[in-house]
């Protein structure tokens, strides 16, 4: 699913309040749900005459399906229902196809863990027993998992004869996409530095790794129509996709989404919904399928690993007279926009005269990689600041200063195209720099990281609708799964522009029938376009009760204002009445009109961009070449924070993951092209214990594009992280450090080669 | 295969249950008793979100069988309050916000009560090494540690 990233149009919704309710910290309305072990999830839900399905995988990384003879798992007892790629529906557009192809293997299997049928049974343990029986005759073909030997012209070509847009002569078959970014005359910039510094890096692939697996429920009846349950990120893509792919009508389908645990972009695409979806179809009975943690990490998209080269080039006193950026991603064995992303956020953080960026996407035998917050900025960004920081190194110049001197602000022509309106770059650099954290003493052994951070946002298609209660309460529904609080921060805006108080809200997330339509919970966009849309759907009510008022004060509905919670008399000829609250007009709606409601649709625009700063303190023991974080502060501009703590808790969390990426985590693939490390226990993501309390403060520099001034914050906080990190570690280490994860021996390697 | 008769009790109600000698104790509070509140996110041990306590010891469910649960005692999350008031921890989780999706939740709530029962007055390092067991990819767990830490003190002073 290809998200377009628009740039914050200067916006002129936002305008300067004092605020009630927006700014507090009260108790999320699902808290009580979550930890009573109430709230359902997507493993939690059964239903009646429930069969189970699981998934046949490929045990090879590359390998053309030469037949699948699935007669003996259907002469299984117990076995109801078997599909392949035969049972779904041929796509328009080649994006749905790559994703319906890797929901189940057409042709050739392109991973290890590729999807090639799947048995509906009345347990798990009979599904499983069935897929023993089904013959798979596979064609073995040479494979490759690296990123720069994908380029390679020796290298075996993943799609055979597929053609790729604007590729330029001389790229081998696998490079799907190729991008250019920049402005300004790079070799003239290069010639007016006193220092240049050139280097290359490399970053492992990383998984999203959500504590809850994927997992759906889905049924149909012989009259076509369909019922999804499914943890996900968007249930009306979900809705969208699984029709598509079986070939129904979009409004026979309805998909309620799960509680949801975890998601980080993971959850932004298909895998099981439309296979339980043709299960339930072929069967007529209800089909639940859940993922094993072990196919999380085979079958279910991590971000993208890259290889980049970077040139800067600074004067003696820290201006950057050009950049040039060369990325090469791999995200597995489908077309993705994750390399032009990164190309986009790379010098994101600077104002240059010159720069330049060119991104590859290469094709892969892994898995087809998903969003993964603030998909491609991580590892362009590490590589962009780690450079930044040598020069600063070299020059004897502080990190700080050197940013501030060079940052991006309102006006800067920013280096992927469009120009900057308000942005906190330059006050969160300036929040970092006074920080007791930059000037307290490092022991031995240990090292400073500072890194900046970027993240566009997104904005996209929101609907929400709300009831006015006859009890002076409010319903609200809005369309996007809440996976950290969201639905706080809906109700907080609601009662802030009704001028009620925040328990008499109540939002929920429908479903796809609910209301209209919604992008998925991704780009950092919910607390922004839903809260837009939330604030407008207000107002639409506030316009229908101000009326009602008028009609029963026999005055102009003009001559109407909502103020804290009611409708006023506006102006000296309005009459004198007193204030008629929500309450009051919600208990007479039917005398005076009907019931009230207000809703709103929009494609939202202007999200407004987000940055961060990181500062690190690490220790690293040059005996183990272990890595210990000791500090941590996150600074980072939420435009306005709704309900800091959950802000807070994005920055935090953020910071962690990076952290992960940083240090630990990595997909590791043998010469056989098979995962190695597909679980928990050897993929190891941060734990309570190697961490110290994560700092953070939050900048408020408002957005224009939001009436509150809002920016989404959910991504920017895993963008920094890397470099912070890989600086401290280089600092600490005495010798640069340019590939990711720094694992104890690699950063022992490095110290050696130093020696 | 024939299954097994289990005569077990479940945050303090007798259950009884029939039980395949491979299930785990996770499948049969998940599939047969129909206690959802401890969840599966590897299966292997690794990340803590089925912690049950068996005994008055913390354990991950879906290491244990079903069948070792006869004659035993088992709490999950949905025995932390008491009817419509919420254990300390529990409280303590909403007021620091120490959740984003909440699906380590009940896990983390589990073993922190085990860890205060053992010890009420735990340092920082303690609690992290503690919950060591317990993966939260959402927060970061600085607001888990500090909510934790506030319930043990809290409930030293009551």
């Amino acid at each position: 699913m290809v998200t377009e990233y628009k740039e914050g149009a200067a916006g002129t919704e936002y305008s300067k309040r004092d605020f009630k309710v927006v700014g507090t910290r009260p108790p999320r309305p699902d808290g009580v749900d979550k930890v009573t072990g109430r709230a359902l999830f997507g493993a939690d839900l059964t239903a009646p005459g429930m069969l189970h399905a699981t998934i046949l995988r490929s045990p090879h990384a590359h390998a053309r399906i030469v037949s699948i003879d699935i007669s003996g798992a259907l002469a299984l007892d117990g076995v109801k229902a078997v599909v392949t790629s035969n049972d779904f529906v041929k796509q328009g557009s080649s994006g749905n196809q790559d994703t319906l192809d890797n929901c189940m293997a057409r042709g050739k299997v392109f991973y290890d863990g590729h999807a090639v049928a799947a048995v509906a049974a009345v347990s798990v343990k009979v599904a499983n027993e069935a897929l023993k029986l089904i013959k798979v005759e596979y064609e073995v073909l040479p494979h490759v998992t690296d990123v720069d030997a994908g380029m390679l012209d020796s290298a075996p070509v993943l799609h055979e004869g597929r053609k790729f847009r604007n590729i330029p002569e001389g790229n081998n078959a696998n490079v799907s996409g190729y991008w250019e970014f920049g402005h300004g005359d790079t070799d003239a910039g290069f010639a007016k530095a006193d220092i240049i510094v050139e280097r290359s890096f490399k970053t492992a692939a990383t998984h999203q790794g959500y504590i809850e697996p994927h997992a759906t429920l889905a049924t149909m009846g012989p009259d076509g129509r369909g019922e999804i349950w499914a943890c996900t990120q968007g249930h009306y893509m979900v809705r969208d996709m699984a029709a598509a792919f079986v070939g129904m009508d979009t409004s026979q389908l309805r998909v309620t989404p799960s509680e949801i645990g975890g998601g980080f972009g993971g959850k932004t695409t298909v895998y099981l919904e439309p296979v339980a979806l043709a299960l339930a179809k072929k069967s007529g009975r209800p089909v639940k399928m859940v993922m094993t943690r072990e196919e999380v990490f085979r079958a279910s998209g991590p971000t993208t690993s890259s290889s980049t080269d970077v040139k800067i080039g600074m004067t003696k006193d820290g201006r950057i007279t050009a950049g040039q950026a060369k990325l090469r991603y791999q995200g597995g064995a489908y077309p993705n926009i994750t390399a032009m992303l990164g190309a986009m956020t790379a010098f994101a953080a600077y104002d240059l005269d010159a720069v330049q960026t060119l991104a590859w996407n290469v094709l892969t035998n892994r898995p087809k990689q998903a969003a993964y917050r603030a998909p491609g900025a991580p590892m362009a960004i590490y590589a962009v600041e780690s450079v930044v920081d040598e020069l600063c190194q070299k020059l004897d110049l502080d990190p700080i200063d050197v940013r501030l001197m060079n940052a991006a602000k309102k006006g800067t022509l920013s280096s992927y195209g469009p120009t900057f309106d308000e942005i906190g770059l330059v006050a969160t650099l300036e929040a970092a720099k006074a920080h007791p954290h930059y000037a307290a003493p490092l022991g031995p052994n240990q090292g400073r990281g500072v890194s900046c951070g970027f993240w566009f946002n997104f904005a996209g298609n929101t609907s929400v609708s709300m009831g006015i209660n006859e009890d002076g309460t409010v319903s609200v529904i809005e369309g996007n799964p809440d996976i950290g609080g969201s639905r706080a921060s809906i109700s907080m805006m609601a009662a802030e522009e009704l001028g009620i108080p925040f328990d008499k809200v109540r939002t929920i997330v429908g479903d796809t029938n609910s209301i209209g339509f919604n992008d998925v919970t991704d780009g950092s966009r919910v607390t922004f376009s839903v809260g837009l849309a939330t604030i407008k759907a207000a107002r639409a009510a506030i316009k229908n009760m101000c009326g009602r008022a008028a009609q029963v004060w026999g005055i102009d509905a003009d001559a109407v204002d909502w103020v804290d919670g009611a409708a006023v008399p506006m102006g000296h000829n309005a009459g004198e009445f007193p204030p008629m609250t929500l309450a009051e007009i919600a208990k007479d709606s039917a005398k005076t009109g009907g019931p009230i409601a207000g809703h709103h649709e929009v494609n939202a625009d202007g999200a407004g961009v987000s940055f961060g700063v990181h500062l690190v303190d690490v220790e690293v023991d040059p005996e183990t070449g272990f890595t210990e974080i000791k500090r941590y502060t996150v600074f980072q501009d939420a435009g306005k924070a709704i309900h800091p703590d959950y802000v807070e808790g994005q920055m935090q969390g953020g910071a962690v993951q990076g952290i992960g990426w940083a240090l630990n985590e990595e997909y590791i693939y043998g010469e056989d092209g098979k995962l190695q490390n597909a679980g928990f226990l050897d993929y190891r993501i941060p734990v309570a214990s190697d961490l110290p309390m994560i700092d953070a403060v939050i900048l408020e520099i408002p957005n224009p594009g939001h009436p509150y001034g809002v920016r989404g914050v959910g991504e920017t906080g895993i963008v920094p992280p890397l470099a912070a990190v890989a600086n401290g570690v280089s600092h600490a280490a005495g010798v640069r450090m340019t590939e990711l994860p720094m694992s104890p021996p690699r950063i022992l390697a490095a110290i050696d080669g130093a020696k | 295969m024939s299954k097994i008769h289990v005569s077990t009790s479940i945050n303090g109600d007798a259950v009884e249950y029939l039980c395949d000698p491979s299930e785990t104790l996770l499948d049969v509070l998940r599939n047969r008793v129909g206690l959802t509140g401890a969840k599966e996110g590897c299966g292997s041990g690794d990340c803590g979100a089925c912690s049950v306590e068996l005994d008055g010891r913390l354990v991950c469910s879906c290491l244990v069988l079903a069948a070792e649960a006869e004659g035993k005692e088992v709490s999950t999350v949905e025995g932390l309050a008491d009817g419509d008031k919420l254990h300390i921890l529990q409280q303590k989780m909403l007021e620091h916000a120490a959740l984003q999706c909440g699906i380590c939740t009940p896990g983390i709530l589990v073993a922190a009560k085990a860890l205060l029962e053992k010890n009420p007055d735990p340092t920082e390092t303690e609690v992290r090494y503690w919950l060591a067991g317990n993966l939260c990819r959402c927060t970061g767990y600085d607001k888990i540690i500090r909510a934790v830490m506030d319930a043990a003190a809290e409930m030293r002073g009551a």
